[in-house]
């Protein structure tokens, strides 16, 4: 592949030029209600050409390798068209780089049947109540070779592994319907799958109580959010926001996200990094050959770095962070997270909720959105804190906010780190993309909280 | 690799088999921050087969086009412990013409789309000198192919031109953003309502104001009408939903749970709208369903499994990527529009918000029609007339009961990415909470 790859590029005339060339594999497997309802293994094989001239993009993907030389020259012509100015990169090392990574459990050596023996088990666990009405199982793992190849000199070869979990529980009485969910994730690892009886087992009964449970009423309150929870809050209050192809043409919005801003208090610290090992946003080069690394974004409450390609890096005059990602060879690699953490702090859970007379406790989650102000994300469930103590159960509810609030509103953080697998990242319609995010519990001091 | 030849093979080792071939490509030209970025073009091939052994499918796909040998292993493979099956594929069928395809579309010169965009920001910015501008002009052609075992076999092209665009506006902290876009199987040349679309939303964003809360009555802009409530309430009409009673529509056909003045469609048969075509994904001829007639439940979608499970007939909704086996889906949905013009509706209004674009919708507990969502595009009307943007403000309602409550249908019905084309509606019933 290698030569391919190097023959494709050879005696071209762009600024830059990269050629991607990946095999697939994919296993699904999907149950709704009591039945199979999807099972499939798809393979593919596809490539990418990227191009820049004069600071102009041209890009091009196909399914047929055949007529390389012919793509590549199209993507430099596209690029010719657009560029008026000069192409500006970061610099990065070229590298050789063939790694066999081995995977911890490889799920493509467990066959479909085996995988479909153990869904079974899970999803009798789903049917162990009378009132439930529906059940959601989904599995899938997707394995991805790259092979990457760019006009000065580097070569890499690599493998990425996903696995995907979701199991969810539906009750229904009346024209209610109520459901409770988990879904988790691994990096190549299909151990993951091995023993979640318990975490099933529980989601009937939860969407059971959900239909008893009352709405809250909406307003602000201050707002406990589990280290899962948490996660996805940093992924979308603040992450979204340190992503550098947001700001790097916009002045308006390098002027708030200028180095050394505060963002929260003095506990409050946030990384980002592909480097961080054995988790689903770990992998040792980016899709534009940089190598990985891990970045302080907040530190001590300030904003000390965000993330980047290399041309963002270049055209910021920072380093690059190796964050370009793209989700397959359909599309150009743009800059995304990888697994992205609140650091811990001291506080115990109690520390946190004693002295909330009335606030809201949320944990688990459907999903966020951002709009880099504005954010939202959902909890899966919901309690109601009362006098520094967990209360009753409530609907799950949306919470909302904007971010230079809402982070300086994060005043207590908790001592218990827990990573969060599950579900996957959107982007300039690349989903979903396999990131993580974790955090201790935190407290916020108040959160618009959407009732029901 | 040909659908035939692996038709072919497969057949040899099940009962019946059917192949799908989908292929196309894409070419959009990509403006940054006012300025011309990249230009892309998408080119891809994919192949599923689907196959029925002792009444199990079996189901496969490749992107690889040396891959016939494999492909059947793996779906034949999978087919032994794979869904059980309640239908039978379909034989040769009688298709309706549906033009969706334009010859005009894929010959639009690359310079063309480029001068398409440059002269759209050109003119916003000589209106809004201070927004900046992502823009995306985009041409695309596909063919779809299906052929099966029992004679059936269609097969139709598609185009589609697209022009979306996004204007930004930070001052400060506070951050505004502005979007439209307009989809058809033909090229777009006019871009004058994508720019009036755009100065009214600048225009009312001007001035920001606190927002009206407690339980006042929400005009949504059919943009709004989309992003919050139509996907909670359709879920309800999929059949497979209605299957594992899951839909609150469950026994309800024939009941009238909507306001009468509701009338939906889902019509894939109209001409020229990207979302049409002349069969499903499993070769099913499509037609005109009615899933609201005044307000009364009418029809649920399936396709042949769901179909064959629930006692019916499949209405050609089957919708499937060539990995996945088939499920029932929208095509084209029709919200009929209303007598009322949009500012007639806010003359009428002594307290309301106007809800344009949102954040979050479709997170929560949707299956029961519920929807929670943040306003990152809405208006306070006072007295009849918009005073200007809120922020931190979150709507949550339930799209059912604010189906019921309804005060007003606009006559403005406008396309959404050429599958969906809705009115103003101002209801009641949706809660507005916001932080003061």
């Amino acid at each position: 592949m290698q030569d391919i790859i190097e023959k494709a590029l050879k005696s071209h005339n762009a600024d830059y030029l990269e050629l991607r060339i990946e095999e697939t594999e994919r296993s699904t497997l999907r149950y709704r209600g009591r039945d199979l309802e999807e099972i499939s293994q798809t393979t593919g094989l596809g490539g990418c050409v990227r191009a820049a001239v004069n600071g102009g993009w041209g890009f091009v993907s196909f399914n047929d390798l055949s007529q390389l030389q012919d793509r590549v020259a199209m993507a430099i012509r596209q690029a010719r068209l657009v560029g008026s100015t000069h192409t500006n990169l970061a610099e990065v090392k070229p590298t050789i780089s063939i790694s066999e990574t081995q995977f911890k459990a490889d799920p493509r050596l467990t066959t479909l049947q085996e995988k479909k023996r153990i869904l079974d088990q899970y999803l009798e666990l789903l049917w162990t109540e009378p009132k439930t009405q529906s059940a959601v199982l989904a599995y899938s793992d997707s394995y991805r070779k790259v092979h990457y190849g760019n006009n000065v000199g580097t070569y890499i070869s690599s493998h990425r592994s996903d696995v995907n979990f979701r199991a969810v529980s539906i009750a229904r009485e009346g024209g209610e319907v109520q459901q409770a969910g988990i879904s988790m994730g691994s990096l190549g690892d299909f151990t993951l799958m091995e023993n979640l009886y318990d975490e099933v087992a529980a989601l009937p009964k939860k969407a059971l109580e959900f239909l008893k449970a009352p709405p809250v009423k909406g307003g602000e309150y201050p707002v406990v959010l589990d280290p899962i929870l948490a996660g996805v809050f940093i992924h979308e209050a603040f992450g979204h926001l340190s992503e550098a192809d947001h700001v790097y043409e916009n002045l308006n919005l390098q002027e708030i996200m200028t180095l050394g801003r505060r963002f929260g208090g003095k506990h409050l610290n946030v990384v980002d990094g592909a480097a961080i090992p054995n988790l689903r946003g770990s992998y040792e080069y980016d899709d534009e050959g940089v190598p990985a690394t891990r970045t302080d974004l907040i530190r001590e409450g300030l904003l000390v770095g965000r993330l980047h390609s290399r041309e963002t890096a270049a055209k910021m005059g920072e380093t690059p962070t190796g964050n370009a990602r793209a989700i397959n060879y359909r599309f150009p690699p743009i800059v995304r997270m990888t697994n992205t953490i609140i650091e811990p702090g001291e506080a115990t859970f109690d520390d946190l909720i004693s002295d909330i007379k009335l606030g809201v406790y949320c944990g688990n989650w459907y999903g966020g959105m951002t709009s880099m102000e504005q954010f939202t994300f959902s909890a899966g469930e919901a309690h109601m804190i009362r006098n520094g103590r967990i209360a009753e159960l409530v609907r799950p509810v949306l919470l909302s906010g904007n971010v230079f609030v809402t982070l300086e509103n994060l005043d207590a953080i908790g001592n218990d780190l827990d990573i969060n697998q599950g579900g996957g990242c959107g982007k300039g319609g690349q989903s979903p993309l396999a990131v993580s995010n974790g955090s201790p519990h935190i407290r916020l001091k108040r959160c618009l909280v959407g009732g029901g | 690799m040909e659908a035939q030849e692996i038709l072919e093979k497969a057949r040899k080792g099940c009962d019946q088999a059917e192949v799908i071939h989908i292929r196309g490509q894409s070419t959009p030209v990509i403006f940054e921050a006012n300025r011309l970025k990249s230009i892309e073009e998408r080119e891809y091939s994919e192949v599923g087969l689907r196959v029925l052994k002792n009444d199990r499918f079996g189901l496969s796909s490749s992107t690889r086009t040396s891959d016939t040998l494999g492909l059947v292993e793996r779906s034949l493979a999978s087919a032994a412990y794979g869904p059980i099956s309640s239908m039978e594929f379909p034989s040769q069928q009688i298709y309706p013409e549906v033009s969706v395809y334009d010859a005009n579309t894929p010959a639009i010169a690359l310079e063309e789309m480029i001068s398409i965009g440059e002269r759209l920001i050109e003119q916003m910015r000589v209106s809004w000198p201070d927004v900046q501008w992502d823009c995306r002009v985009s041409r695309s052609t596909s063919n779809f192919q299906i052929i099966n075992s029992r004679g059936c076999s269609a097969s139709y092209d598609n185009s589609s031109f697209s022009i979306s665009i996004e204007g930004s506006l930070v001052r400060g902290e506070d951050m505004l953003f502005v979007q439209d876009f307009e989809t058809g199987c033909r090229p777009i040349l006019n871009t004058s309502s994508i720019k009036s679309s755009l100065d009214r939303q600048l225009t009312w964003a001007q001035n920001l104001v606190a927002a009206p809360v407690g339980e006042i009555p929400v005009i949504f802009t059919p943009m709004g009408l989309a992003g919050v409530m139509l996907g909670p309430l359709l879920a309800g009409f999929n059949g497979k939903a209605v299957l594992q009673g899951s839909s609150p529509l469950v026994g309800k056909l024939g009941e009238r749970l909507l306001d009468p003045r509701i009338t939906i469609w889902d019509d894939p048969t109209l001409p020229y709208v990207p979302g049409s075509r002349a069969c499903d994904d499993e070769g099913i001829p499509s037609r005109r369903l009615a899933l609201v007639h005044e307000g009364i439940i009418q029809n649920f979608l399936y396709d042949l499994q769901t179909a064959g499970q629930a006692g019916t007939q499949s209405t050609g909704s089957a919708s499937r990527a060539p990995g996945t086996l088939p499920s029932p889906s929208f095509s084209v949905v029709i919200v009929q529009p209303g007598m009322t013009s949009m500012s007639d509706i806010i003359k009428d209004q002594e307290q309301a918000l106007i809800v344009d674009t949102v954040l979050g919708a479709g997170q929560g507990n949707v299956l029961g029609g519920d929807f929670s969502a943040n306003v990152l595009l809405g208006y306070h009307v006072s007295h009849g007339e918009v005073i200007g943007r809120v922020k931190d403000t979150v709507i949550t309602g339930n799209s059912y009961r604010a189906l019921q409550n309804i005060r007003a249908i606009g006559s403005d019905s406008r396309w959404l990415g050429g599958t969906l084309s809705a009115p103003t509606i101002c209801t009641g019933g949706v809660t507005v909470s916001s932080q003061q």
